[in-house]
């Protein structure tokens, strides 16, 4: 079905389009930056100036880039797929030779004032390409091993690229995010039983291979797994981090500490508590009332893009909007499975509330795809 | 490319149908992560929230203020004094280098100093770094005018321990110092103050042996400190009990003096109280400086105290066991008059030796003494007269009265490493060496020599068992925080008046008779009588070949080779208060080297002050006013001798 196919008179045009934006959706992401802005004048110790501030103007930034997005008809980005891909899959090369290196990792690079993680990109035009490919792909082919390959070879690529970074947490999100548009368009489900039955080998073959010539992972993403493991064993260690944001995590109780009260941010006692490890101050000082309505954000944000999705015929923008909802979901369900001791510390943003523009700005930008199937769908 | 209708339904169902299973999945995911927070912040909260607090209140000891010691009329022997010291927070100095030669540029920074907080900001640790101790209020006081240039630099005080009286003290109450590893592994459930830095302990003398008292119990404070161990604010304070001040029995001007008196000697000296057992002055000497151990000895000062050949390290009223020659006679003449075996009135012939066992013994009088009775014998110390009562009475009776005065047992009173002395009997002999007991050693323990060894402490309780016939104990300590120490009941020695009252007399005649060995050190005020005895001690063998030649003189003998001055007596003779026992390391003669220095400090004791001139021998009192001028004395207040004229 191509854009000819729609039927355009039914499609919104003009400045008309914003009566058909999704309102909810946006009023439901304002709310969850929002949470973000307050916990980040939280842990500066109530300075506006230090995080809450350019996170506030990156969001601005971000939210007109979704409504850009949104207001530019979704087979325009359709078609826009594949150059998305490729320019992304660039820029991750480009890191692999320019990249700056931070916290042990080669994530970003320089491009003027704007520090650019490719990584984050990398995410939706996966997702895009996968769309696009599914969109144009005879429906019966979908489940043939030729045509299966050529998208796990495209999901493959950005992540082998990211892994050698190292980011081991992109990398699952990617795999993630590219395995459900797969799965949404309709392949079979023995594929997936065949890469699960992969994937528990392949744990065990990265378990094994520990220590010896071919050690497949760095050895702090083994230490990782020894902390996720037994956060215990090695308390003032590698085990502190997860200890500390625990202990923040289980001592806010039900009502909190109350705001700016957290002693456990307050004294320095929590890790990067402006990034991966807001969640933990959210819950330290808002308590399980704060932490549950946050979770309750995030499903309700899952729930309209389902909606979205399921409603909209077209099937380019339902597989773009469920594989961006499902991308939105891994980011907070990895990074509150983390922070509290349920998956090892892979290094995953709390998403639109951790410090941080590259996500923010890309998961925006994702959200303006949504917005622009909703906007766009057949009519 | 097209797509059939169909086609389209069918593909827009499967992606619906694939939709909805993926959001009950995703559904099933968030309900196991709100379950999870439910667990955590609902059921485990209370575990949680301890561990929180555990995290952020920490709790920090207020080391007591250490008790103080005083004389028994309360003056200071060991106090406590401000010290200023200046430290750096590592967390807000950030360059501690930088910051400390800044410090250097305002006050005197030793290198040795700067090295080691150099080495101590290295570590990771929550506590400061210390970078000079014991400033004075100047110093002190430039850091803190300068405090903004100089970032997580502050000024601090504490108590560290001072002994104004410094050598005169240094080996009854000893010092402090920072605790040792091995201090620390003694003790089974060390008192959490040890840990903290700088703290200091008793090492030896007063200042161990009553540690538990003088210590205190810390106080704490509970504070809240952030990840790195900063103190950000004071939650709660507990006031700790500072240490029970001690008074000692000992008067501190009446020390002063004997340890004047001792001078350079190598000697040592004990001033007891003969009716309730009160130290009154215990001088060993020569002495040192206790707070020079306080503040860290050097390698120089150290060394120059254990190479000195005269010990002043050593304290050798207790720790010292010497022969007590002479001094002992009076034990061997009770020990033959209670068994009996001889009377006061038994004499017997002195012509200079004694033949027993094939061996010949000489009277330390070549010519000998003729006959002699008790009196004269001790009078006139002769030897040949307990040569001839001790093979009457045998060792093991002499071994029990030398018990039943003190000797040959320890006596316990807060000092370190007292020495049990001996007291040899059959038993003792054939379970050291395997042998049996033989004439000649009766013959030389009967005079205090061979096996026989006595402390100073342990001369002075016997002197002052034969003064009082009672069996009084040594006390140090006069009062715990106002509560007097209990006074060992002294019961009877079971010795007849009558026997205790010949040797008394005989003592008497020792410091009175014209020929008395220590008469030149006569009392002559009456109301203050001496009685005492001398002792002169050997430390070699002399051969008959010597003896043959004649006796070298001690003058002619290198130090080490001299004998042992000795002197016990007690005063006033007729109502005894105090006895002295005095011992003189190779000072040569008894009644030379120590009987002065016993009188000099028995008469101190009943003066108030220094002793009237007319308390000598008139023929003394030009050279007594001279010594006693000459004599480095401390002020009353207890300020160093001359500090007052400089």
């Amino acid at each position: 079905m191509s854009f000819l196919e729609y039927r355009v008179k039914t499609v919104p045009t003009g400045f008309s389009k914003i009566l058909y934006v999704n309102w909810a959706l946006v009023v439901l992401l304002v709310a969850i930056a929002s949470v973000g802005f307050l916990m980040l004048y939280s842990v500066a110790g109530g300075r506006l100036s230090v995080w809450a501030e350019p996170q506030m103007k990156r969001f601005l930034l971000g939210m007109s880039v979704m409504f850009f997005v949104a207001f530019v008809p979704i087979w325009f980005w359709r078609n826009m797929a594949g150059l998305a891909y490729g320019g992304s899959i660039l820029l991750l090369l480009a890191v692999e030779f320019f990249g700056s290196v931070g916290m042990g990792a080669q994530r970003w690079i320089e491009l003027g004032p704007l520090r650019l993680q490719p990584s984050e990109l990398s995410k939706v035009t996966l997702v895009m390409l996968l769309a696009a490919y599914y969109d144009w792909l005879d429906i019966k082919k979908t489940s043939r091993p030729l045509w299966v390959m050529i998208p796990v070879f495209l999901i493959l690529l950005p992540t082998v690229l990211v892994l050698g970074q190292p980011d081991l947490g992109t990398a699952l999100l990617l795999m993630g995010g590219g395995a459900v548009v797969m799965f949404c368009a309709g392949v079979s489900w023995l594929y997936f039983g065949a890469v699960f039955a992969l994937g528990a080998g392949a744990v065990a073959a990265v378990l094994t291979s520990r220590g010896t010539e071919w050690q497949l992972l760095k050895d702090y993403q083994y230490r990782r797994i020894d902390t996720f493991l037994d956060p215990s064993s090695d308390p003032l260690g590698s085990g502190y981090h997860i200890t500390q944001a625990k202990i923040a995590l289980g001592s806010g109780g039900w009502a909190g500490r109350g705001f700016m009260q957290g002693t456990q941010s307050r004294l320095n006692f929590l890790p990067e508590k402006h990034t991966d490890f807001i969640f933990t101050t959210l819950a330290e000082e808002f308590g399980f009332i704060g932490a549950f309505s946050l979770l309750g954000l995030y499903t309700l944000v899952l729930a309209f893009c389902i909606a979205s999705a399921l409603q909209n015929k077209d099937r380019f923008a339902s597989l773009v909007t469920l594989g961006i909802a499902a991308t939105f979901f891994f980011y907070f369900a990895v990074n509150m499975l983390m922070v509290m001791g349920l998956a090892p510390v892979v290094g995953v943003p709390l998403p639109l509330v951790s410090y941080g523009g590259s996500s923010m700005l890309v998961l925006l930008a994702a959200f303006g795809l949504v917005q622009s199937a909703h906007v766009h769908r057949p009519r | 490319m097209r797509r059939s209708a169909r086609d389209t339904e069918e593909s827009a169902r499967k992606v619906s149908r694939r939709g909805l299973f993926l959001g009950g999945s995703m559904l099933a995911v968030v309900a196991l992560l709100g379950a999870r927070m439910r667990h955590m912040q609902v059921d485990q909260a209370d575990e949680f929230r301890l561990l929180a607090e555990d995290n952020r209140i920490s709790i920090r000891l207020i080391p007591p203020a250490r008790g103080q010691i005083f004389d028994r009329n309360g003056k200071l022997i060991a106090g406590n004094e401000q010290n200023y010291r200046v430290v750096i927070s590592r967390d807000d100095a950030g360059d501690v280098e930088d910051v400390l030669q800044r410090i250097a540029r305002i006050m005197p920074v030793s290198p040795d100093d700067f090295d080691r907080a150099m080495k101590e900001a290295k570590r990771r640790s929550p506590l400061p770094i210390i970078v000079a101790d014991r400033l004075s209020w100047e110093d002190v006081s430039t850091v803190a005018i300068n405090a903004p240039a100089l970032p997580g630099v502050s000024p601090e005080f504490g108590l560290s321990r001072v002994y104004p009286r410094d050598t005169d003290f240094a080996h009854v109450v000893g010092y402090v110092g920072p605790v040792s590893e091995r201090d620390l592994a003694k003790l089974e459930e060390p008192d959490p103050l040890l840990q903290t830095p700088k703290f200091q302990i008793g090492k030896i003398g007063v200042e161990t042996w009553m540690e538990g008292d003088l210590r205190g119990r810390a106080g704490n404070r509970r504070v809240e400190v952030n990840a790195v161990g900063r103190v950000m604010r004071e939650l709660g304070r507990q006031e700790g009990d500072p240490g029970a001040d001690i008074r000692l029995t000992i008067d501190a001007d009446v020390q002063n003096y004997a340890q004047a008196r001792l001078g350079e000697e190598s000697a040592a000296a004990v001033v007891m109280d003969v009716q309730n057992g009160d130290i009154l002055a215990i001088a060993s000497a020569p002495s040192f400086d206790p707070n020079l151990f306080v503040r860290g000895i050097s390698h120089a000062d150290y060394n120059a105290l254990t190479e000195n050949d005269h010990r002043p390290l050593a304290n050798k009223t207790v720790q010292g066991a010497y022969p007590p020659g002479s001094t002992f006679k009076m034990v061997t003449a009770l020990a033959a008059l209670e068994a009996g075996l001889i009377t006061t009135s038994t004499s017997v012939n002195c012509p200079g030796h004694y033949e027993v066992g094939g061996r010949r013994f000489h009277c330390w009088k070549r010519g000998g003494h003729g006959r002699v009775s008790l009196e004269r014998s001790l009078a006139e110390s002769c030897d040949v007269y307990y040569y001839d009562i001790a093979l009457k009475v045998g060792i093991d009776k002499i071994a029990e009265m030398g018990r039943k005065l003190g000797l040959g047992e320890r006596h316990d009173i807060p000092m370190s490493a007292i020495t049990d002395g001996l007291m040899p009997n059959k038993q003792w002999k054939q379970e050291r060496y395997g042998q049996e007991w033989r004439i000649g050693d009766t013959v030389n323990a009967s005079i205090g020599q061979g096996y026989v060894l006595t402390s100073p402490l342990q001369l002075a309780v016997m002197t002052s068992r034969i003064a009082s016939g009672r069996a009084v104990s040594p006390r140090l300590i006069h009062s715990i925080a106002e509560t007097q120490t209990p006074i060992a009941p002294a019961a009877d020695l079971g010795i007849s008046p009558q026997i205790l009252r010949a040797v008394q007399q005989g003592m008497f005649a020792v410091s009175n008779s014209q020929r008395g060995t220590a008469y030149s050190s006569r009392i002559a005020d009456n109301t203050m009588q001496l009685a005492g005895k001398t002792g002169t001690s050997q430390v070699r063998n002399i051969t008959a070949a010597e003896r043959a030649r004649g006796v070298i003189s001690n003058d002619a003998l290198p130090w080490n080779r001299r004998d042992h001055a000795l002197f016990v007596g007690f005063a006033p003779f007729e109502a005894p208060r105090y006895a002295v026992a005095v011992v003189v390391e190779h000072g040569g003669g008894g009644s030379t080297a120590a009987a002065p220095i016993g009188r000099d400090l028995l008469l101190r004791a009943l003066s108030d002050g220094i002793p009237p001139l007319s308390a000598y021998p008139a023929s003394q009192r030009n050279r007594i006013e001279t010594m006693h001028r000459n004599m480095p004395l401390r002020d009353p207040d207890g300020s160093a001798p001359g500090s007052s004229r400089a």
